[in-house]
């Protein structure tokens, strides 16, 4: 693996290339699940052969937000549920750009919702890692759409009257072609998923599964953990949608019981990603926008060429 | 009010073609020679209810809808013969006709169709007695039996335009052509006979009475008829945009629907999505990645967009986003102009937020300006809206062709190449110094794209460090928030340096001013001519810029004058507010004449809102004149 300095001289790369050298340190709680996504990604990266200068990471607010300030790569912390279409016109603007994006689950699954289902119908060809602890952290923990029913918070003072939103099944129905779940206390599976979610040519889910040891002491560090491509209990048709979402469903009963189901629940490979879908309906360029400006034997079209059907 | 010109409206029920069959005969009025200005009057129902469309021609510039009319073709609403839609709307078939009189001049021609209205309709409108009264030359034409003979009731249309033509000694040859273009085979044959027939029907029937003829006029260019919406679109065309993201809502739409429709051969991406919050963070991201984007709404809609707006600002992401204005509050009046988003769009989000507001007054303006916000906000990077209304969006203009010959202007502003990303400053672990305050000019700290090689950094909306990190340090806090804002002054010297964006009507020394902004300027450019050609000492500026201010040169109108009147459309003065800020002392001298009825200004309401306010000597110094609803309006 090779990538740029910064005055465009190639070199080696390994993890070390994603970690800004001087500062910030991350201001993550210690014990925070968040640590375990940072480590995973820039394990994942290098694996896969994706130099820095290549990456975009486009991020919401949170505690998930501040991924990027601590993942050496082109990076945009965006405003809190926006990660999603700022990431997705990027990709579109510049095929040619690894886009990642992550949020976390209130910023996701709650105020980012309508993005998240929409991204996921279009199929956009980017990885959306979602931070779940289900929790709002950096607003000190209020109650988060994925926190479970009966869950006491300063806000909910009485325990939450709402069932908790289902992302996997969400992201399935809206038409995700990759998802997954897996949780910072298993980094193998982790970097393992987020190399599949990187490759994967389509809109890539994963449900990141880290813990909150500040604000959701109640929460379990997401064990006993079950790998369901491990084991024996659970066979299923990954590429089959009623198998997948069988089992999502039943990932999603159990994860407040106790068990926590993780791995890969779905993957279609057959399905055209979005800019794929736009090619063949005519309406994308076949070279990346973003190129032409620098290009001086461009041709531009002018309004001019367009009065005739005025006259 | 002159003579010389036609003002001819079609009245009908909305989706009974009244739009298209007006576009061409404008478009033909243009052909023969004419300078042609259209008003489009029309509710939000899809099909059905009371619509019109004006076109005023004349030998010589139009620059507004006019006063009134002098030619009405009432057609009759065929939607609302449906007996559920008149249970709930009741009877509109008559209102083409009784809805339109009151604005129709004395002397006027009224073509209706005959086999609409049966004689107690005709008593019902009081058509006679009001013909006689006024000099109304009236011509009952059955224009639906003309187009059914043919088998297409639907073209009836084509048989008023035949009407018109015949009543005012018009050649059919532009008629002809422009149907020739927009259609084929036997829609097209049929079209051309019900033209025929109509015409010819009323040189043998009919004894002219009245005086009303085209007037002949030459154009020495080739001339283009176009709306504020593709003003609007080909500006941004020009200017280098490929990628526009939006989601629909009135009267925004319109820029929407041509880029979209243009971009796939161009090159370009168009992106309707799930809401507004997405589509400016959309073209947010965009931008980010190295292309010109856009977006857009109405009220309403861009009232979601101050979130992405902010970030834009905070990231020094260029953005144009424009805004077209609709009555409101909330939704309002959808398909009705005014003037009433200007302190929304001024101060959009939160805390010290910047950006540049450009509100052009008319076509030209428009793709001038729409340009111009382009290199603005990307010389700058700085999000840059351009603010216009419904009336703007709407009318059709003739433009002369030549006045579109020109290059695009598709490079990135202040974005470097990977050549020069080697030369500029990099931190210590080799991150580029993004927004780098010290060798910031203009408070400009050059940029770099997602992808290129030495230039990697993080752009995020929380205040940050040279290489955006995030930083809530006092000093460079200051350094960062003092620099941004900079970049408002140096854009303002930079507009001083060119031509100004604004527009003087009248003689350079006069007793009273007339100042006014964006789509009023055309209604207010006439009434001046006429306060001027009657003796008054009137002189009027339309404002442009509306951020960054051009105080100084409103400061020397304002001087110049003794007194002068603010118009505008909307109920609570926003833009004499926003001149009382930026002039001080001067803001005494100010007056203000508002509507807000959901009609555009014509010019006599000019006149006579002056006649009451700048010219009464007893007026009180703040005084605001509103101009009250005309029956009918």
């Amino acid at each position: 693996m090779s990538a740029f300095n910064a005055i465009g001289e190639q070199r080696e790369i390994d993890r070390d290339e994603f970690t800004p050298g001087v500062e910030p340190q991350p201001t993550w709680c210690p014990g925070c699940g968040d640590f375990g996504v940072l480590k995973a990604l820039k394990q994942a990266l290098p694996e896969v052969g994706k130099t820095p200068e290549e990456v975009l990471t486009v991020t919401g607010i949170g505690c998930s937000g501040k991924l990027n300030s601590y993942l050496d790569t082109y990076g945009f912390h965006t405003i809190h549920g926006r990660s999603l279409p700022v990431a997705r016109a990027a990709k579109l603007a510049n095929p040619e750009l690894e886009v990642i994006a992550a949020g976390g689950d209130g910023d996701g699954y709650g105020i980012g919702g309508n993005h998240f289902i929409h991204t996921a119908r279009e199929n956009h060809d980017m990885t959306y890692i979602v931070f779940n602890n289900e929790i709002f952290g950096l607003t000190k923990g209020q109650t988060s759409p994925t926190s479970p029913k009966g869950h006491k918070s300063k806000t909910q003072p009485s325990g939450s009257a709402k069932s908790p939103l289902r992302p996997l099944s969400t992201s399935l129905n809206a038409g995700a072609s990759y998802i997954a779940r897996t949780a910072a206390v298993n980094p193998n599976q982790a970097k393992e998923i987020i190399k599949e979610a990187i490759e994967h040519d389509g809109f890539a889910h994963i449900d990141f599964l880290t813990q909150c040891p500040t604000w959701n002491k109640d929460a379990r560090q997401y064990v006993p953990y079950v790998d369901v491509q491990d084991s024996e209990d659970y066979d299923f048709d990954i590429s089959d949608r009623r198998e997948a979402a069988e089992m999502m469903h039943e990932a999603e009963d159990v994860l407040n019981e106790g068990t926590v189901l993780t791995g890969r629940f779905y993957v279609d490979e057959d399905r055209p990603s979005y800019t794929e879908e736009k090619q063949a309906v005519g309406e994308m360029p076949d070279q990346p926008l973003a190129e032409r400006y620098f290009d001086d034997d461009a041709e531009w079209e002018r309004s001019y060429d367009l009065l005739e059907r005025h006259t | 009010m002159s003579d010389d010109e036609l003002i001819w409206r079609i009245a009908g029920g909305s989706g009974d073609g009244i739009d298209s069959t007006s576009q061409n005969f404008a478009k033909a009025l243009m052909r023969s020679g004419l300078d042609v200005f259209t008003h489009r009057h029309y509710p939000s129902r899809i099909r059905g209810g009371h619509t019109y469309v004006e076109i005023r021609a004349a030998a010589h510039e139009v620059q507004s809808r006019g006063d009134g009319y002098n030619f009405l073709l009432a057609l009759g609403d065929s939607f609302a013969r449906n007996p559920q839609e008149e249970a709930y709307y009741g009877n509109e078939e008559l209102k083409p006709l009784s809805e339109n009189l009151d604005e129709l001049r004395e002397g006027g021609v009224i073509v209706y169709d005959e086999g609409l209205f049966d004689d107690e309709d005709l008593e019902e409108i009081g058509l006679e007695e009001r013909a006689e009264e006024n000099d109304w030359h009236v011509y009952p034409v059955d224009l639906r039996s003309i187009a059914k003979e043919h088998g297409r009731e639907v073209m009836r249309n084509t048989a008023g335009v035949g009407v018109t033509a015949a009543l005012l000694g018009m050649d059919l040859g532009h008629i002809e052509d422009l149907m020739e273009d927009a259609m084929s085979g036997e829609i097209f044959e049929t079209n051309l006979e019900i033209l025929h027939e109509a015409h010819e029907m009323v040189e043998e029937e009919f004894d002219l009475g009245h005086d009303l003829r085209i007037p002949e006029g030459e154009h020495e260019t080739e001339q283009a008829l176009l709306s504020g919406s593709n003003a609007i679109a080909y500006g941004a065309i020009d200017a280098g945009c490929r990628f526009i993201a939006g989601y629909p809502m009135t009267p925004w739409t319109d820029v929407f629907t041509i880029l979209s429709q243009n971009f796939p051969d161009m090159g370009g991406i168009s992106e309707q999505v799930e809401d507004e919050i997405a589509a400016a963070a959309l073209a947010v991201g965009a931008s980010h990645a190295g292309v010109k984007a856009m977006s857009g709404s109405s009220g309403g809609g861009f009232a979601l967009m101050s979130e992405p707006l902010g970030l834009a600002e905070m990231t020094e992401t260029p953005l144009v986003l424009v805004e077209s204005m609709r009555a409101g509050p909330s939704t309002g009046m959808p398909t009705k102009p005014e003037q009433s988003d200007l302190e929304f769009v001024l101060y959009t989000s939160q805390a010290d937020s910047q950006r540049v507001v450009f509100a052009p007054g008319n076509i030209e303006e428009a793709y001038e300006q729409t340009r111009l916000a382009f290199e603005i906000a990307w010389d700058y990077q700085i999000p840059a809206i351009i603010i216009y209304d419904q009336k703007l969006s709407g009318e059709n203009k003739n433009v002369d062709v030549e006045f579109f010959d020109r290059e695009p202007a598709p490079d990135l502003g202040s974005t470097l190449t990977e050549e020069e990303l080697k030369e500029a400053a990099h931190d210590a672990s080799g991150k580029f110094k993004r927004f780098n305050y010290e060798a910031a000019e203009d408070g400009v700290a050059p940029r770099s794209l997602p992808g290129q090689k030495g230039g990697r950094y993080l752009a995020t909306g929380n205040e940050h460090s040279p290489v955006g990190h995030i930083s809530e340090d006092p000093d460079n806090r200051t350094f960062q928030m003092e620099r941004r804002l900079e970049k408002l002054e140096a854009i303002r010297a930079d507009l001083d340096d060119r031509e100004s964006n604004q527009t003087y009507y009248g003689p350079q020394k006069a007793e009273y001013g007339i100042i006014t902004w964006g789509s009023s300027q055309g209604a207010v450019a006439e009434a001046i001519d006429r306060l001027n050609d009657d003796g008054h000492s009137v002189r009027g500026i339309s404002v442009s810029d509306m951020m960054p201010f051009p105080s100084d040169e409103l400061e020397e109108f304002v001087e110049s004058v003794d007194e002068a009147m603010v118009v505008e459309m909307n109920a609570t003065g926003q833009f004499r507010g926003l001149l009382q800020k930026e002039l001080g002392r001067y803001g005494e001298k100010l007056t203000s004449l508002l509507k807000f009825n959901g009609n555009p200004f014509e010019p006599a309401e000019i006149v006579e809102g002056y006649e009451v306010n700048v010219a009464e000597e007893a007026r009180e110094p703040t005084a605001q004149v509103r101009i009250e609803p005309a029956a009918g309006d």
